[in-house]
This record gives structure tokens, C-alpha cells and sequence, in this order.
């Protein structure tokens, strides 16, 4: 269950963010937008191994005392970062990967929609409500 | 199969329409420019589709070959006979048998019609590779029918 989902555009402005309300969304912000380093870092992988650069998951991008943040980059260059609190040691890598692969389906079918011209923020209420699925319920 | 059909009278109704709706110009470069347009946000959400599993681009000539090979395979069920370069950002893809353009002639008869028919498929071309970050000018020439060539421009940022 994350704590806040981000969709970040390939000029690096967020497409759309979304994050539990009760803790301030000044800082998941930030994380998110620090969190874009670290992905640039890993997409151009001077002297990586090759079989890392042909994923599309990024893994765990960095662990904060509170946080994990993971992110995710399709084709496209739209990257997908997912933050989760720590103390949630339960959820396994696979799930963050289905996880992803959820959001990436239902973006490919916001991009297909033609009402939505890419670029602008995605007002999808079918994205919203894949998203609240994966959001933690805040109560 | 039934489907491949399907695309090709739809488009040929969508020139119809565009031509039509251009009523009084002499010349139809805004007719061209409406079809790229729409080709190339089509291109732009097929690129979306396509590309959800495949693994990630090593480099340019890499996004070219995905274009030849399975882009042309799922739109027009076939590939591109030639894919030439010359290295410095520029592409010509040669097709013998453009599948829009069978239907029209086999040879030089409605030469002049056949950039309406060349636009969309540019326009998709471009937004495809627009949407894999590789900004593009496509243009298409074609001198004996159904053969043609799309020339892909690479604009360095």
C-alpha cells in the first residue's frame, strides 16, 4: 500500500500526484522531486550491466528514515515513482512490481483516450480510482 | 483478414472528409498538415501501447529498427523493405509495397493524389518517435506506386 504515487512527465514536471492527505504533501513533493536524480542516475547507467538498463522497473530508488521510494521509467520516458512507508516490511518486491504494472496499463489507456492531449495533468477518474486502490485507506 | 481492410476504408474516408471540408483551396497543403496532425497523436498513444513490454531502448538506430520492424508489423502487417542511413540523423525507410497505396495504382496513374494518402502515415511516424524522444520532421516521396520512401529527419535539441 503506498503512501503517495507520482506521474512524472519526460520534461520532468509531474503529470499527476497524489498522496494520503493526513501527512503534508509539501514533503512527499519534495521526496518525488529528489527521487528524479536518482532516476536519471539510473536510466543513463554509465558501466552498468546491459541487462539492467533494458528494464523498465528501477527498483528501490533510496531508502529514507521513514520512507522507501520506488520508481519505474516506460519508453516514453514517463517515470512512475511510488513512495512507502518503512515500517511496511511486508510488501515484497514482486507486488511493487504488479503494482507498476497497473499504473503503466492504465496510463497507456489515458494516453489512448482522446480527450487528453499529452502533457497536460492527467484528470482521468478511471486513473483515480486504479490509484486509491493502491493508495494506503487514510481514515 | 478482415481487419487490415477495416483501417484502409476508414482512412481513405477520413482524406475524403479532410478534402472536403477544404472546399476552395487551390492547393491542399492544409489538407496534408490536418492528416499529419492526426497521425502523429495517433502514433503518439499506438507508441504507449506498443512499447508497455518491451525493454528499453539502447539508442537511436535502435528506436528506427523498432519502427521498421514491429511498428510496421502491427500497423500495416508487414515490415520495411530498406532502412538506410547516413549516420548523421537521417533515415529513409523504403516500403515496396505500401499497403494504403496498393489500391490506387500499380504504376504512375494518380501520382498527385498520393501525398493525401502518405500524410497520416508521416504524421504517425513522427508522433511515434516523438513519444520514444526522438524529435523528427517526416516527409514522404513516391515516384511508381505502390512503392514509397519516408524520409526521417532527426532535429538534434
Amino acid at each position: 500500500m503506498a503512501v503517495c504515487i507520482a506521474v512524472i512527465a519526460k520534461e520532468n514536471y509531474p503529470l499527476y500526484i497524489r498522496s494520503v492527505p493526513t501527512q503534508g504533501e509539501l514533503k512527499f513533493h519534495y521526496t518525488v522531486h529528489t527521487s528524479l536524480d536518482v532516476v536519471e542516475e539510473k536510466i543513463s547507467g554509465v558501466g552498468k550491466a546491459l541487462a539492467d538498463q533494458r528494464e523498465l522497473y528501477l527498483g528501490l530508488l533510496y531508502p529514507t528514515e521513514d520512507y522507501k521510494v520506488y520508481g519505474y521509467v516506460t519508453n516514453s520516458k514517463v517515470k512512475f515513482v511510488i513512495v512507502v512507508d518503512s515500517s511496511n516490511t511486508s510488501l515484497r518486491d514482486n507486488e511493487i512490481r504488479s503494482m507498476f504494472r497497473k499504473l503503466h496499463n492504465s496510463f497507456t489507456d489515458v494516453m489512448c483516450n482522446p480527450f487528453y492531449n499529452p502533457g497536460d495533468t492527467i484528470q482521468s477518474k478511471a486513473f483515480d480510482s486504479i490509484v486509491s486502490t493502491m493508495m494506503v485507506q487514510a481514515c | 483478414m478482415a481487419d487490415e481492410a477495416l483501417f484502409q476504408f476508414l482512412h481513405s474516408e477520413i482524406i475524403q472528409y479532410v478534402n472536403s471540408a477544404e472546399t476552395g483551396e487551390s492547393e491542399n497543403g492544409r489538407c496534408v498538415s490536418k492528416l499529419e496532425n492526426m497521425g502523429f497523436r495517433v502514433g503518439q498513444g499506438l507508441i504507449e501501447r506498443f512499447t508497455k513490454d518491451t525493454p528499453r531502448f539502447k539508442d537511436e538506430l535502435d528506436v528506427m529498427k523498432f519502427i521498421c520492424k514491429d511498428f510496421w508489423t502491427s500497423v500495416f502487417k508487414k515490415q520495411i523493405d530498406n532502412l538506410r542511413t547516413n549516420h548523421q540523423g537521417i533515415y529513409v525507410l523504403q516500403d515496396n509495397k505500401f499497403r494504403l497505396l496498393t489500391q490506387l495504382s500499380a504504376g504512375k496513374q494518380y501520382l498527385e493524389h498520393a501525398p493525401k494518402f502518405l500524410a497520416f502515415t508521416c504524421g504517425l511516424v513522427r508522433g511515434a518517435l516523438s513519444n520514444l524522444g526522438v524529435k523528427s520532421i517526416v516527409t514522404a516521396e513516391v515516384s511508381v506506386m505502390p512503392a514509397c520512401k519516408f524520409q526521417v529527419m532527426i532535429q538534434k535539441m
